[in-house]
């Protein structure tokens, strides 16, 4: 659909669990931000609402705020809590 | 402040880490950290733990946290090694050296450093079961 926002989703370790898959490719309207992509993931991967609390998002390779503005071409990354160490 | 950052699937060699230690006329403390994958979880007994990580956002997110060491305190060297993939219970997991003029920089440095990679840094464990 012309003027749409073509946003590549990421899921890892439990989130990509919960999805079923390691990867999706999401159309958002533009001016979407990462609040606006969190509630069609959920609604398109119900399972993954068990992370809504806890998971945190990254665009590129930087967290964002539910507020952060995304940008056709964006590679969002849905992260639930880090364990390193 | 020099920075060596290594995740790895090999096992991490301490002794040849320890080996490649440099230190200056400066230097007054090294201090190290060994985090050692534990033979149980939640009270179960496990096998090994198995690493996995967004590695391009990991070694991103570890230097930002190097910066922040450095911004903090005259340290000058950091040194982390994390594996990833498999790691046995016993083994290695995550070895870090910070080496600063004084020990107290150098314990405070090496603290802040672990407690910032376990929030920031994409990585995550699933315990595997023997």
């Amino acid at each position: 659909m012309v003027g749409t926002m073509q946003i590549r989703v990421y899921f890892f370790s439990r989130g990509r669990d919960l999805a079923g898959c390691a990867e999706a490719v999401e159309s958002m309207p533009p001016g979407s931000c990462v609040e606006d992509l969190l509630e069609q993931l959920f609604r398109r991967f119900p399972n993954l609402a068990e992370l809504r609390t806890s998971l945190r998002v990254a665009v590129g390779l930087d967290y964002r705020h539910g507020d952060w503005l995304l940008r056709d071409g964006d590679e969002v990354s849905i992260l639930p809590p880090t364990q390193g160490g | 402040m020099q920075r060596e950052l290594t995740l790895t699937l090999e096992a991490i060699d301490e002794a040849a880490w320890l080996a490649r230690r440099a230190m200056t006329r400066e230097t007054g403390a090294a201090v190290y950290f060994s985090g050692v994958v534990r033979a149980t979880e939640g009270g179960e007994a496990i096998a090994a733990i198995e690493y996995e990580a967004f590695e391009r956002m990991a070694r991103h997110q570890i230097e930002l946290v190097f910066q922040r060491v450095e911004e903090r305190w005259p340290v000058q060297s950091v040194r982390v090694a994390h594996r990833l993939g498999r790691v046995g219970a016993g083994e290695t997991a995550l070895w870090v050296e910070v080496i600063a003029p004084h020990r107290q920089e150098a314990f405070a440095a090496c603290q802040f450093l672990i407690d910032e990679m376990k929030r920031m840094v994409p990585i995550w464990k699933k315990a595997m079961a023997h």
